[in-house]
């Protein structure tokens, strides 16, 4: 058993330590923003934050969790209230099949938390990981940086330790 | 009055010293010329040149992240403080546009600028000296070719006495050894192409040997291994670390794609080389491999015995499941840091590295992998905390990074399992500090994943991709 904060909500979960990050989030917390892409860490579909920083919860056991804070997608906001990241993704219309786009804003998000200001170059190199095989990566590049905006001057949220809840 | 004379043919002498130490350390400078026109080159001498600053590595330091190739400011760090790599493009103002031939080619001679300053030797002129004429004609061409970036080099940050570039003559005469690469008339055409390329352009021993308390290459410790921005630069002569000893085909292979099956990924400062030396045709590698495989020697019969057991238990049984090195019957028992260490290592690291499917697209059995054996865990460490970035343009191997999954102490822990499982070597000791200094650095500390816009590769016809 291993207890995993998700989202802020507190988990028990039964599951073989080498149970990956993205089975329990999927199965066990019935949260299916993040997608199962390769299965290898290779094309970021899976990408979720753990304490602040990006990670490829396919190829993330859960023994390596205990204790710690997971933010998925679904943590950035909800659909009556979206948090910054999912409204400029909405705003710039970001996405075509949007299979890949949970991980592309959580690992963004993982970038404008730290740094709401991060230039293009910034952008461009962070994002590197993360895979879109529909070709959307402009409108995805625009999303960041509309979400930076969105960050630096509403004031809101821009840690994924604190999202918006609803209600 | 005894003293008084004394004291004045004290200081006269000293004057006389100095004066004939800056008179040795004076060098003159050579007239500055109107830039030569793209045109006033022979293209296939611009295309050697391009092909000879592919083995020279010189858009790696001469071009700063994300800025455009060879117009410099990358910062390199070193133990006596911050240099600048200068801009080599041919702008009039900020590059070497006013550069005539016969600056560029003192410069790589001899370390001087064409105004006739001494050059650092973060510059590797001690072992760009050995170039000829010729080839550092055809690397003029190629880059009074390239386009002119107004780029102004910032000013290197050096404490005094050494931000006094008169001090590097005294250096030079200590370590500095001018001079052409002299071939070796015992040796092959294959093996002399070879050591002259490593030895000069290539400088391998820029990184490979170690260093001394003044920053010079030990010529005593030749390719004994060396350290690069938080990298270990492994050994290249008879202590090196590989568990499969390295022959002439594997290294070929290895710095011609940047992997090789039994011995692992070109990863750090020597990604871009290997990126680099894969735009030429593969006769360079395999000249480079044929002189490094001689410096490493015949392998010993013991490490040949250990190649062979490897190779046997390549089709025995998959890595990680039978732990310890062949002969032994029972399953050692394992300290508590490398228990912990397997449960990581079978959880996060087996699915890729003992799927059995070889390099570039399946993880490198462990067993085979040199980091495993060498003297630092650093290569190791940056590699779990960052993983291998995708090369851009072309087949490779990548790996993600575990920094944000794994804490430092779950590193450590995995370190202990890998060098215990993975290698016949006493464990490495205590690399909690390194892992966090290595954290702390990041991904800036030279995790290379080339992109086309800055540090792309010398060969022109590359073609340009976008993010």
């Amino acid at each position: 058993m291993v207890a995993l904060t998700v989202n802020g909500t507190r988990h028990e979960i039964e599951a073989e330590p080498d149970t990956p990050l993205l089975y329990v989030l999927r199965d066990e917390c019935h949260l299916h923003g993040a997608k199962y892409g390769c299965g290898l860490g290779q094309c970021g579909a899976c990408t979720v934050i753990v304490g602040g920083e990006a990670v490829l919860s396919c190829v993330t056991p859960l023994l390596l969790l205990e204790n710690k804070e997971v933010t998925t997608v679904e943590g950035l906001g909800t659909i009556e209230q979206p948090g910054p990241m999912q409204q400029a993704f909405i705003e710039e219309q970001a996405a075509q099949c949007g299979y890949c786009i949970p991980g592309m804003m959580m690992r963004a998000q993982a970038l404008l938390g730290r740094n709401p200001a991060a230039t293009d170059g910034e952008i461009r190199a962070h994002m590197e990981p993360n895979l879109c095989r529909c070709g959307t990566h402009m409108r995805i590049m625009a999303a960041i940086r509309r979400a930076g905006e969105l960050m630096q001057t509403s004031g809101r949220a821009a840690s994924a330790d604190a999202p918006q809840r609803a209600g | 009055m005894r003293i008084a004379r004394f004291l004045i043919i004290v200081v006269a002498m000293g004057l006389v010293g100095l004066g004939g130490f800056v008179a040795y350390a004076w060098e003159s400078e050579i007239d500055p010329i109107d830039p030569p026109q793209r045109t006033a080159f022979d293209p296939a001498l611009v295309k050697h040149g391009a092909d000879l600053a592919a083995v020279g590595n010189c858009n790696v330091c001469h071009t700063a992240p994300g800025g455009k190739v060879f117009a410099g400011g990358l910062a390199l760090p070193t133990p006596f403080g911050t240099i600048y790599a200068t801009n080599i493009t041919p702008d009039p103002e900020t590059g070497i546009g006013r550069w005539s031939e016969e600056a560029f080619v003192r410069s790589m001679r001899e370390g001087v600028d064409r105004e006739g300053n001494h050059l650092y030797p973060a510059f590797p002129y001690d072992h760009f000296t050995r170039v000829t004429d010729e080839d550092n004609r055809a690397l003029y061409a190629y880059l009074m070719t390239r386009e002119p970036v107004r780029a102004e080099t910032p000013a290197n940050e050096l404490p005094f006495p050494i931000d006094q570039r008169m001090v590097l003559a005294g250096w030079k005469l200590l370590f500095f050894d001018e001079g052409v690469y002299e071939a070796d008339t015992a040796q092959s055409q294959t093996w002399n192409r070879g050591a002259y390329l490593a030895e000069g352009l290539g400088h391998c021993g820029a990184c490979h040997s170690p260093r001394n308390a003044l920053g010079a290459v030990r010529t005593d410790a030749h390719y004994a291994g060396g350290e690069s921005e938080g990298w270990t630069a492994y050994a290249l002569n008879a202590d090196s670390p590989a568990p499969i000893p390295w022959d002439v085909d594997a290294l070929t292979h290895y710095l011609h794609t940047g992997w090789e099956t039994r011995h692992g990924v070109a990863r750090g400062p020597m990604a871009p080389v290997t990126q680099n030396l894969g735009v030429l045709p593969d006769t360079e590698a395999r000249a480079i491999a044929t002189y490094v495989a001689s410096v490493m020697r015949e392998p010993t019969p013991e490490k040949r015995q250990r190649a062979e057991a490897l190779l046997a238990a390549e089709t025995a049984h998959p890595p990680g499941v039978q732990v310890q090195s062949a002969g032994s019957q029972t399953a050692p028992v394992l300290p508590a840091d490398a228990q912990r260490g397997a449960a990581i290592y079978a959880a996060a690291c087996s699915s890729c590295h003992d799927a059995g499917r070889p390099l570039p697209y399946g993880g490198l059995r462990l067993d085979h992998s040199t980091a495993m054996y060498g003297p630092t865990p650093a290569n190791p460490i940056n590699v779990i905390l960052n993983g291998l970035p995708a090369p851009e343009g072309e087949r490779g191997p990548i790996m993600p990074g575990f920094a944000g999954s794994l804490d430092d102490g779950q590193i450590v822990d995995l370190l202990a399992y890998l060098r215990s499982t993975f290698s016949d070597r006493p464990p490495w000791e205590d690399p909690g500090p390194l892992v966090a200094r290595l954290r702390e650095a990041g991904v800036e500390a030279g995790v290379y994943a080339l992109d086309s816009g800055s540090a792309a590769p010398a060969n022109p016809s590359k073609q340009e991709t976008t993010w």
